[in-house]
This record gives C-alpha cells, sequence and structure tokens, in this order.
C-alpha cells in the first residue's frame, strides 16, 4: 500500500510543477544555493528536472536540498518544489541508503541508548577523539551539533507528576512531545506541562512515538509513513475532540502538512490528529488574542535574539513567538531575520554537508552573536543545538521565558 | 551557378528521402539529397513521436501492422539514440465496446504483432493516471522517436557513405532529355546561388509536396492529398508509456510521452495546402477532450504548444478522397517509367515514420528495377554513426549529461537543459542555421517557457560569439518569437496563459523587441499556418491572455 500511496502522491506533487514560469524567485530565497554551487538550485532540481524523472532520479546534486522548505513557501505560482525533491530524493537514494542516515534519522532509538548512561554519552559526543572516529566510520561530522543526553525522561517526570490545584479547570489538552522532548529538550516538555496547568488546563500524556520525520527527510519513506501512522493512532488514544499541543515545531509540522504532502499519508485519522493540532505559541497567542492570557508577566530585563526556524514557518503561522514574548514587559526580541540556521534536522550533521550547513548558518550566527547575551530564543529542538553550537549561548524554546515570567521558574 | 554531378538525385529530406539517400549510398550510388527548408522539417518533425508496434493497425491494416512490428525492432536497434522503448498500453475505456479487445488480440496474433493483456489493476499500477474505470488493458511494444534525430542520424550515414545532403535547396525544375530524368536545377535559399546536378535518376519523396515535384517532372499528376493533423504537446510527461484507445482508430486516440513532453493526437482533416496548415482551435479543443477520456483531469494540465502536420497519403480510388484516415497508409512507389513513359523517375509516397526504412528500401529497389542494376540493401544491418549499439534514449539522459557538466557550463536552456557548449557547438557546425534550426537540434526553447528566457540567451550568445551582430541577433530572436508563437497562440488557457504574459512582458515591455534595429534574416521556413505567421501584437496578446480555456467556450480566435 505505502509503495503505491507515495507514487500517487508524487504524481499530485508532481502536477504542481506545471504551474512554474521560471521567475526564480525560488532560487534567489534558497538558503543553500546561496553558498554552495554544488546544490543546482530548487527550480533546477524541482520543476525543471522533474519532467526528466521516470521514477528515476540521476541527479545525485539533488541531494544538497537541505529540505527547509523556503522554496515551496516564496513560491508565487504554488509549485509544491520542496515536496517534489522530497519524493524525487527517496527515490534516488531507495537503493544505496547510507546507514549513517539509517541511524541519525531514529531519534527514538538515540535518545533510548544514550539516557541510561547519560554521563557517558555526553562525554562521548564532547570527546574529540571519539567524534573523528565517528565521522570516519558512520559520516556523522566531527563538530556537528549533537543533543544533550538526559538522565530522566519527559515521559519518567509525568509519570511522577503532581498537576497542582485548578489544573483542568479550564478544560484539557492533549500534549505531543516528540521525540526529542522525551530524551533530550526534557526541559522544554516540563516547562510546557507546568505552564499549560499553570493557566488552569488538564494535560494528557499519551504514549507517543516518532512521528518519522528524520526517516522522510531521510528518503526512508516507507518506516516514515508506518510510524506516523502509528503516532496518530497513540495520539488518538486521548478522547479524540481535545486540541493537541506540540512544544516541537517539526514533528507538528509533519502531523499538520508534511505526511500527506510528502509522504502521500491520506487518511482521515491524519488529517483529523493534524487539524487539531496547535503549536504551543500559536496555542497561547490565540488565547492571549481573546483575552484569556493572564499577562501578570513579571519584568524580565532582557534583550534575546529570536530565530523561526524554517519548519514554523512552513505551517504558515507567522512568528507567534515573538508577537507572545512581547507582552513580558522589560523583554526586547530582536528578529534573527535570517533564511536558515544550516542545520535542517539532519542534514549539518552529515559529513558531506557540515561546512554547508554552517555556511547557511553563518548570517544568524552573525546576528545572534551581536544581539545575544549568553540567551537566544528558537521554536525549534535541532535549530536551538546548532545556534549552541555555533555561537556558545544557550538557546531555549520561548516557553522558558514565559515560564520565567510566570514565575513558575 | 554550382554544377554537381550524382547518380541519383533525391527530393525531399523527410525521413523517406533521408532513408533513401542513404540507402542509395550504400548500395554504392553517387547520391544527393535537395531540401527545400531543413531536414525533418516537414512532416517528419510534425508528428506525435510514436514508433509505431503495429497495434495500432492488427485490425484494418495487418499488412502494415505487420511491417510496423518488424521495423520497429529495426530502427531501434540501428538508430538507438533516437528511439526511447516506451512500451505502451492499448486501453478499452469504459465508453468502449470490451469485444473489441478481443478482434484486437485475434488481429495481433494474425499480423504477429506482441501484445498481452493484463488486468486493470496491472495498468494502473503502470500508469496511475489511467481512468480508473479503465475495462480491459493490452501491452504491446510501442515506442518513441524524436523524427529529427532519427533524420540526421540517417543522414549522418548516408555522408559517411559518400551521400551528398543539400538544405534550403529548392528544386526549381527537373531536366528532362529524350531518355527520360537526366538532371535538376536547384537554387540555395541561404545565399540565392544557383545549382544544377546532372543525374541519371531522380527519387521524389517530397512527401505532401511529392505532386508538385511530380509536375516540375511534366507526369502525369500523382494524387497526394494532405491530411492535416494537429497534435498537442502537454508540459510533461502524464504517462511514460504509449496509451493507445483499444477502439477502431480515431481522432486523438493515443497519447505518446516523447522526451520530456506528453503529445496527444491527432485530428485528420483533408486540406488543399500543405504549406497552410491551420491549427483550428475547435480541434485543439477536440485533443484536449480525447486526452481527458484516457487520463481524467487532462484537460487542467498544461498545454504547452500546438502544431499541425499534413500526412502524405498517396490518393487510393478505393475510398472517397475526403475520408483520409481510411486511406491506405501502405507505401506506395510509383514507377514513372511504367506509369508514363518518363524513365529515370520514382515517387514514393504513404507510409509512415516507422516504416522509412522499409519504404527506402523499395523506392532504391523499384529505381534498381528500372536501371537493372542490384545492389542489396543493407540499411537494416548496420547502425548509424554516433549511436552507441543497444543504448536507446531515456529521458533522463540530459539530465545526467548536465548532472555532470553543469558547474562549469552554462545553461542556456533551462526548461531543454541544453548547455552553451552544446548550442555553440552546433552552431559552429551549422553556421547559417536560424535558431529554429538549432532548436530542431537540441530542442532548445521546447519547454514549458516555449523560449521565454533562452531565446534571448542564445541571440545574445550569438553577438558575443561573433555569430551575428545586433541587428542579426534580434532578427534571429524575432524569428524564433514568431515561430513559437505560432504553436502557442492555441493552447493559451491555464498555466501557459501566465507564461505567456510574462514572456511577453519581457520581450514587448522590457525589450521591447519589435522596434529594436533588425537585419533581415536567412530566409523564414515556409509557413506552417494561415493568419498567424507574426509575433503577437499588443492586441493580440491581450486578448490571448483573455480567451480563456480553448475547452470552454469559444474562445478568441486569432
Amino acid at each position: 500500500m505505502s509503495g503505491q500511496d507515495s507514487y500517487e502522491h508524487n504524481l499530485l506533487a508532481r502536477a504542481s510543477l506545471d504551474h512554474c514560469v521560471k521567475c526564480t524567485i525560488c532560487e534567489t530565497q534558497c538558503p543553500v544555493a546561496a553558498v554552495t554551487a554544488l546544490f543546482p538550485g530548487p527550480k533546477y532540481v524541482g520543476p525543471q528536472a522533474e519532467r526528466y524523472r521516470q521514477g528515476q532520479s540521476v541527479d545525485r546534486s539533488l541531494d544538497y536540498c537541505s529540505s527547509c522548505g523556503t522554496c515551496t513557501l516564496v513560491c508565487p505560482q504554488g509549485v509544491k518544489i520542496a515536496e517534489l525533491n522530497s519524493v524525487a530524493r527517496a527515490a534516488m537514494k531507495k537503493d544505496h541508503m547510507p546507514l549513517r542516515d539509517r541511524l541519525i534519522s531514529r531519534t527514538t532509538l538515540m535518545g533510548a541508548a544514550m539516557r541510561p548512561v547519560a554521563p557517558l554519552a555526553n562525554a562521548a559526543l564532547a570527546c574529540r577523539p571519539l567524534r573523528v572516529l565517528a565521522e570516519a566510520a558512520v559520516g556523522v561530522h566531527r563538530d556537528a551539533a549533537m543533543p544533550t543526553a538526559q538522565r530522566q525522561t519527559f515521559t519518567a517526570w509525568q509519570a511522577k507528576h503532581q498537576p497542582p490545584d485548578g489544573a483542568g479547570r479550564r478544560g484539557t489538552l492533549v500534549y505531543f512531545h516528540g521525540c526529542a522532548g522525551n530524551y533530550f529538550e526534557v526541559e522544554t516538555s516540563i516547562k510546557s506541562v507546568e505552564l499549560l496547568e499553570h493557566l488552569g488546563y488538564g494535560v494528557l500524556v499519551p504514549k507517543q512515538g516518532c512521528c518519522g520525520l528524520p526517516l522522510q527527510s531521510n528518503g526512508l519513506f516507507d518506516t516514515a509513513r508506518a510510524w506516523v501512522r502509528r503516532l496518530v493512532a497513540q495520539l488518538d488514544k486521548a478522547p479524540q475532540d481535545l486540541v493537541i499541543v506540540s512544544s516541537t515545531t517539526s514533528c507538528s509540522g509533519m502531523l499538520k502538512h508534511e505526511a500527506r504532502e510528502i509522504l502521500g499519508v491520506e487518511d482521515a485519522a491524519l488529517r483529523a490528529v493534524g487539524a487539531r493540532t496547535r503549536d504551543l505559541c500559536e496555542f497561547l497567542l490565540a488565547e492571549a488574542e481573546r483575552g484569556e492570557l493572564p499577562l501578570d508577566f513579571a519584568p524580565l530585563d532582557l534583550t534575546v535574539p529570536y530565530h523561526a526556524p524554517c519548519q514554523l514557518r512552513g505551517h504558515g503561522l507567522g512568528t507567534p513567538a515573538v508577537q507572545l514574548l512581547r507582552l513580558i514587559p522589560g523583554l526586547t526580541v530582536v528578529e534573527s531575520g535570517a533564511v536558515c540556521c544550516g542545520i535542517a534536522g539532519t542534514y549539518g550533521l552529515k559529513k558531506e554537508k557540515y561546512a554547508i550547513a554552517q555556511a547557511v548558518g553563518q548570517p544568524l550566527f552573525d546576528k545572534v552573536k551581536e544581539v545575544a547575551g549568553d540567551l537566544a530564543v528558537c521554536d525549534s529542538e535541532t535549530c536551538r543545538w546548532q545556534i549552541e553550537k555555533a555561537c556558545g549561548v544557550r538557546a531555549v524554546h520561548p516557553v522558558w521565558l514565559l515560564h520565567k515570567a510566570y514565575g513558575l521558574s | 551557378m554550382r554544377k554537381l554531378n550524382a547518380d541519383v538525385v533525391v527530393v525531399g529530406g523527410g525521413s523517406t528521402g533521408t532513408g533513401v539517400v542513404r540507402d542509395a549510398a550504400m548500395r554504392g550510388y553517387r547520391a544527393i539529397l535537395v531540401e527545400r527548408a531543413d531536414l525533418a522539417q516537414g512532416t517528419s518533425g510534425r508528428f506525435h513521436g510514436l514508433l509505431h508496434s503495429g497495434g495500432r493497425y492488427v485490425v484494418a491494416d495487418p499488412l502494415s501492422a505487420a511491417e510496423c512490428a518488424a521495423e520497429n525492432a529495426v530502427i531501434s536497434r540501428i538508430q538507438p539514440a533516437a528511439v526511447e522503448r516506451t512500451g505502451g498500453l492499448f486501453i478499452v475505456g469504459p465508453g468502449d465496446d470490451p469485444d473489441f479487445g478481443d478482434v484486437f488480440l485475434a488481429g495481433a496474433k494474425a499480423a504477429q504483432v506482441p501484445a498481452e493483456e493484463i488486468s486493470p489493476g496491472a495498468a494502473l499500477r503502470l500508469e496511475p493516471r489511467l481512468d480508473p474505470k479503465l475495462r480491459r488493458a493490452f501491452q504491446v511494444l510501442d515506442g518513441t522517436v524524436d523524427g529529427w534525430q532519427l533524420v540526421w542520424s540517417a543522414a549522418a550515414s548516408a555522408r559517411l557513405w559518400g551521400g551528398q545532403i543539400l538544405t534550403y535547396t529548392e528544386i526549381v525544375e527537373i531536366i528532362r532529355g529524350s531518355e527520360g530524368v537526366r538532371g535538376v536545377r536547384a537554387v540555395d535559399r541561404k545565399t540565392g546561388e544557383a545549382i544544377e546536378i546532372e543525374c541519371g535518376f531522380l527519387i521524389n519523396c517530397a512527401g505532401p509536396w511529392a505532386g508538385r515535384v511530380a509536375t516540375l517532372a511534366g507526369v502525369r499528376p500523382v494524387e497526394v492529398v494532405p491530411g492535416r493533423g494537429v497534435m498537442v504537446a502537454m508540459a510533461h510527461r502524464l504517462v511514460n508509456r504509449v496509451v493507445n484507445r483499444c477502439a477502431k482508430p480515431a481522432d486523438g486516440d493515443i497519447l505518446v510521452p516523447v522526451h520530456t513532453v506528453c503529445v496527444i493526437g491527432t485530428t485528420d482533416v483533408k486540406v488543399a495546402d500543405p504549406d497552410n496548415l491551420a491549427i483550428p482551435r475547435a480541434e485543439v479543443r477536440q485533443m484536449l477532450e480525447a486526452g481527458e477520456a484516457l487520463i481524467p483531469g487532462f484537460q487542467q494540465a498544461r498545454a504547452l504548444h500546438a502544431w499541425a502536420g499534413a500526412r502524405p497519403l498517396v490518393k487510393d480510388d478505393r475510398v472517397d478522397d475526403s475520408d483520409t484516415r481510411h486511406m491506405s497508409r501502405g507505401m506506395a512507389v510509383i514507377d514513372h517509367a511504367a506509369r508514363d513513359g518518363v524513365a529515370g523517375l520514382v515517387t514514393v509516397g504513404g507510409g509512415k515514420l516507422t516504416t522509412y526504412r522499409l519504404m527506402a528500401q523499395h523506392a532504391v529497389d523499384a529505381m534498381e528495377n528500372q536501371t537493372g542494376r542490384r545492389h542489396p540493401c543493407r540499411t537494416a544491418d548496420e547502425i548509424c554513426p554516433g549511436q552507441t549499439p543497444g543504448r536507446n534514449y531515456l529521458v533522463s539522459c540530459r539530465l545526467q549529461e548536465r548532472e555532470a557538466d553543469r558547474l562549469d557550463d552554462q545553461i542556456i536552456c533551462e526548461c531543454e537543459l541544453v548547455s552553451r557548449r552544446a548550442l555553440l557547438g552546433l552552431w559552429d557546425e551549422f553556421p547559417q542555421a536560424s535558431l529554429d534550426d538549432l532548436r530542431r537540434q537540441s530542442r532548445l526553447g521546447m519547454g514549458p517557457c516555449q523560449g521565454g528566457f533562452c531565446s534571448a540567451r542564445a541571440a545574445g550568445l550569438a553577438c558575443a560569439t561573433g555569430k551575428a551582430d545586433g541587428a542579426q541577433a534580434t532578427g534571429l530572436l524575432r524569428d524564433f518569437l514568431a515561430n513559437r508563437w505560432l504553436g502557442l497562440a492555441p493552447v493559451l488557457y491555464g498555466d501557459q496563459v501566465r507564461q505567456t504574459a510574462l514572456d511577453y512582458w519581457i520581450f514587448q515591455g522590457a525589450l521591447d523587441v519589435d522596434h529594436l534595429p533588425a537585419a533581415p534574416n536567412r530566409p523564414a521556413e515556409p509557413p506552417a499556418a494561415e493568419d498567424q505567421g507574426s509575433p503577437p501584437t499588443r492586441r493580440q496578446a491581450s486578448l490571448a491572455c483573455s480567451a480563456g480555456p480553448a475547452v470552454a467556450g469559444e474562445g478568441v480566435s486569432l
């Protein structure tokens, strides 16, 4: 079944290539083409090259696309450029998927393996000789940003967590933390739940696995489809009339549009789950717009750079975090204005792409260093790791500042 | 005046003529081909690109079917780079008679045309865009062929064997002596030079124009009934196999994936003058509706270009001459010695591109029947030069080539991935070439934007490399745009309107191409369509843009 729905879907994305008028706007906005000639650019590998593909992709250079999705976002004619590229890349890699790409696309596995030995794992990841070995053996660049393993998972915290009185008086929400939110960004997940409970919501956390996004962006479509379907079923274990709130932008984007637009997964359950999924900041800003968000923030005398990740822009929401953070007195939020941090999920980890990813991120790094004291704000976890590594600052989800301004930390 | 000498002059540089000059040269004759425009510029470049498996003729014309099946294999072998072995399907649609499938299979068996029934589900897996309600499906060995590549590689082979090919050379007189044909007079249309070729034999392969050439020879009229076929290319391949409707052959029942596009064809309307082929909107609409019957949603896909070709059918007294579809497609070889008492003259007509080699063989055999000299035909045995045995064209070929050289070469035509080096190489080979000549060689400007971006780049390249001065380059550009416009005007709806409006604004609004100083150019090609011979005026373009879908309502006739 999966093989077939991918092909049908490919045809749908393919049909959108007819809209291209060669205006070249996508190429002027592509952050990868701007820094390397190795990538021929989104117009070239998308609507142009697709006319030459017959279920096979002979143009290996398309693998330099980082899947940031900027091209689709800026196309004035509605060509699904990034989607075309993702599908073509999956076809290209089908016969020779590198072991590295199979490994790094399994965040859950990495998190579960690292947690019991977290200090050791972190030390290993910080150990240069080991990283040099890993680069040679697996192809993960020695300097690439890596997550920090935690001793306790979010679900372990959640199991022992006692909600404060009043949590639930405004209703119940489902929380979608994503795998990084369970294993690596535990603090972000905890703060998200505490914040929602502080606002009066009861929070349900159904058992949840990976959304399949890293698999998808590495071209492992069949497994990605199976995983996103499983996740949908898991989220559906909670009452199906509840809003799902997520602090993981890229994974919620998978539920909201990428699973359909790239993997071609067409089913009613996915559509329904996607439709009731909200990005955490989107959800809170809507509360604020309705006058339902308490504005009793303690002042934070801070200037922070904020970077809107590509994946968030793909949601088509604007930048709710910026509007939200600007409600905090004393806090100055400076938008990075940069297109992409370069990491694009797992792209910037790869040995052959690391330098490109760093060059893509350079304008962002410059801006962060110019603005930041020791703190930067960004919605997406892999982007935060990239910013931290490149700029030597702490990069946090916007919920950290809200949590603090409410006096919860 | 240039004087030449040959054993045989071949008139007409389509597939048949080129096949004849190759065959004659391989048999050891000194052969010269004269063509009034470019090779394959007339009929052989104006078809849908189908290399018949024979399936289409198994019921109505089993002999043609068997010939097609055999020649398909030969052409795929001797000219592999011109042929993509796509395979084909015959589809019994929801509105078609399922019993015709049995008639089809029986006919295929009798004509020895390989055909195999597959389940509707299997057909949909092969081609997911087919109508899911299809009732029966048959797999055949249809392929697709680039008429220009086919003709050029045959021409290259002819040259290798000593054959001469004179393009843009028009016959003005056939000289007859008491014993028959003894020479021709012609004129080089690019230089104006007069040419006289002394020869003992003339083979008339002028296709739809064969009647005129016969008239020059002063023989009893040869009646050729040009059948106009309108075809529409869509912007990308909606199918990767040839899709035929499994029913009695009718208009618009073949969808052919050729290069990066797919072509729906074709209508069949008797016309008086093969130089004057209109592309009526109603026929374009008819093709789009026919496409919809094969592929649901076809009319929403982007149409790229429309064109008309003339079938060179020789009149057959058995059927009413208003019905060209049911006229014999079998080849006709007329021996004028027997028919008219004029020795040294043979006229070839009818036939199909798929069987061009066989037709050429029959034509040269007919010449040898007259002259009494006998040599074996070897055209089926030898692979044409520049071809790698067994290496057929694949749609991905050019993308693979650019993948190898894109970092050190500029891409001039982005849609068809024509590199600067490739284009300049052709230009060096054909210094007199118009942009349209280069287009046929390279596919320059044949993609979705229809020259909107590459034509100005190519004209600039002509200037930058000293092939033309500014005024000449402007002339090249204008002629090219005018020719593209002929095929764009009939399909201005949907996505192609947006493109054309953008292109139009670039050329008229930014470059003001109509008012730049331009030099008169090398001879223009024979007009291909009536009343559409000039680039769009502002008013025409604005009308075109507001014409709405050609498929709904009348549209605005240009």
